[in-house]
């Protein structure tokens, strides 16, 4: 019975860090998806350049493990005369995961509309940015929908590494709580069940909303 | 500088490799499990990948870490990395493996059946064979993740790539090199890896019928 009872006492306390978590986690979408819009168009451009830059960027942000950026940006930044709060740093290095994560997803859904709707749209007179608006980015950005939302649920769990930066999270709020207590399996396996109880429904729905979608497509 | 980070890299390889076997062998009973007709097997077996995948790697290895004790005696940090990145890794490959299997075609199967072939040889010789070639990117894609998510052995102390570039830059001050060499060669690391799949790729989709 201990257990419910440390629980019922650390709970409190884990939910607090939860909120930083999903501060985190929206905070680097918001950034994150907007960017990825850019880069996606970007990796498809005709423009040798504009793809070149945009292809590191995305090759960067999926190759190097986000636990890497995240320290690249609390602890190397301020050498170069940056110094962001944890929190600030932490969005930083996980929009750019985000952004060359999510590129990709939105890559495959734009390139995923059929040529036919495409050439359809050219010769009804439409001008590209009329194809874009109305035809490629309304059913790309669908196709890609349930990747991102996958993706989602996976920088949510990736928020619980922004503890190494000091971020005020789940992670960091159980860590000191086991400390100060040394019940340290209670209150881990608390806060990963906090974890699974958000992320398991979130990946039912991706799964639920990508059947759907296969249905239409 | 590119010494210290270079020295990690037996470990990170090592904790990728190990977890990987672990991930491998742990997900075919969750393989067989959700390929059970029987109803309360698949459940089970749904109930445990799903709880494997819902809690993040890095909480995996400190319940393992901190909160494991077995006959009085805690798990080595390495231990506990690889059994938590081979928890969630048999989850997810279980998963893999699952679509690969349902991607061979039903007749395949049937017609095998219907020869008289034993449920050995139809799995060995017929489905196996035909869902291994559709299993392998993936299942490489994931061991690349792997070995990027092998960083997060060095919260509890694996000294590996991202712990001794993190040690570097605390006691140097010096941060922006060490964490930009290293990110370089997890990206140089994963490249090859890439390339290698879709080579085993070709190779077998030339000798395997589709």
């Amino acid at each position: 019975m201990t257990f419910f009872t440390d629980a019922a006492a650390f709970l409190p306390v884990l939910l607090n860090g939860l909120q930083v978590s999903a501060i985190l986690t929206l905070l680097s979408l918001l950034f994150g998806l907007p960017l990825a819009g850019v880069l996606a168009f970007g990796i498809m451009s005709k423009n040798r350049v504009a793809r070149l830059i945009a292809i590191a960027i995305v090759e960067v942000g999926r190759g190097a493990p986000a636990l890497v950026l995240l320290q690249l940006m609390y602890f190397g930044l301020p050498d170069v005369g940056i110094t962001l709060s944890a929190l600030a740093s932490a969005t930083v290095a996980l929009t750019w995961t985000t952004a060359a994560y999510c590129a990709e997803y939105l890559r495959g859904g734009l390139s995923a509309v059929p040529a036919g709707e495409i050439e359809g749209s050219q010769a009804l007179g439409m001008t590209t940015a009329d194809t874009l608006r109305y035809i490629i980015i309304p059913q790309g950005w669908r196709i890609a929908l349930p990747s991102l939302m996958g993706f989602a649920v996976i920088l949510f769990q990736a928020t619980s590494l922004a503890y190494t930066v000091t971020v005020q999270e789940m992670m960091s709020q159980a860590y000191s709580l086991g400390a100060s207590t040394f019940k340290y399996l209670t209150v881990f396996v608390l806060a990963g069940l906090l974890y699974a109880v958000i992320s398991i429904p979130a990946t039912w729905l991706s799964v639920l909303l990508e059947k759907r979608m296969a249905r239409h497509l | 500088m590119l010494l210290t980070v270079l020295a990690g890299i037996p470990l990170t390889i090592s904790v990728t490799a190990v977890a990987l076997v672990i991930g491998t062998i742990g997900s075919l009973p969750l393989l067989f499990g959700i390929l059970s007709g029987n109803r309360l097997v698949w459940l089970i077996a749904r109930g445990i990948i799903d709880l494997c995948r819902g809690i993040p790697i890095v909480v995996w290895m400190f319940i393992l870490f901190y909160g494991v004790t077995i006959g009085g005696t805690k798990l080595s940090a390495f231990g506990a990395a690889v059994l938590g990145l081979g928890i969630v890794s048999a989850a997810y490959l279980a998963e893999i493996f699952r679509g690969a299997i349902s991607s061979v075609a039903a007749g395949q199967y049937e017609a095998a059946r219907a020869l008289g072939m034993t449920p050995r040889a139809v799995w060995g010789d017929i489905v196996g064979p035909q869902a291994w070639r559709v299993a392998i990117p993936g299942y490489t894609t994931y061991g690349i993740g792997l070995l990027k998510d092998s960083s997060i052995a060095s919260t509890i102390g694996v000294a590996e790539m991202v712990f001794r570039s993190n040690s570097y830059a605390r006691t140097t001050g010096e941060g922006i090199t060490v964490f930009l060499v290293a990110a370089a060669i997890y990206v140089i690391v994963s490249v090859p890896v890439g390339v290698l799949s879709r080579k085993a790729d070709e190779k077998l989709s030339a000798v395997v019928a589709r």
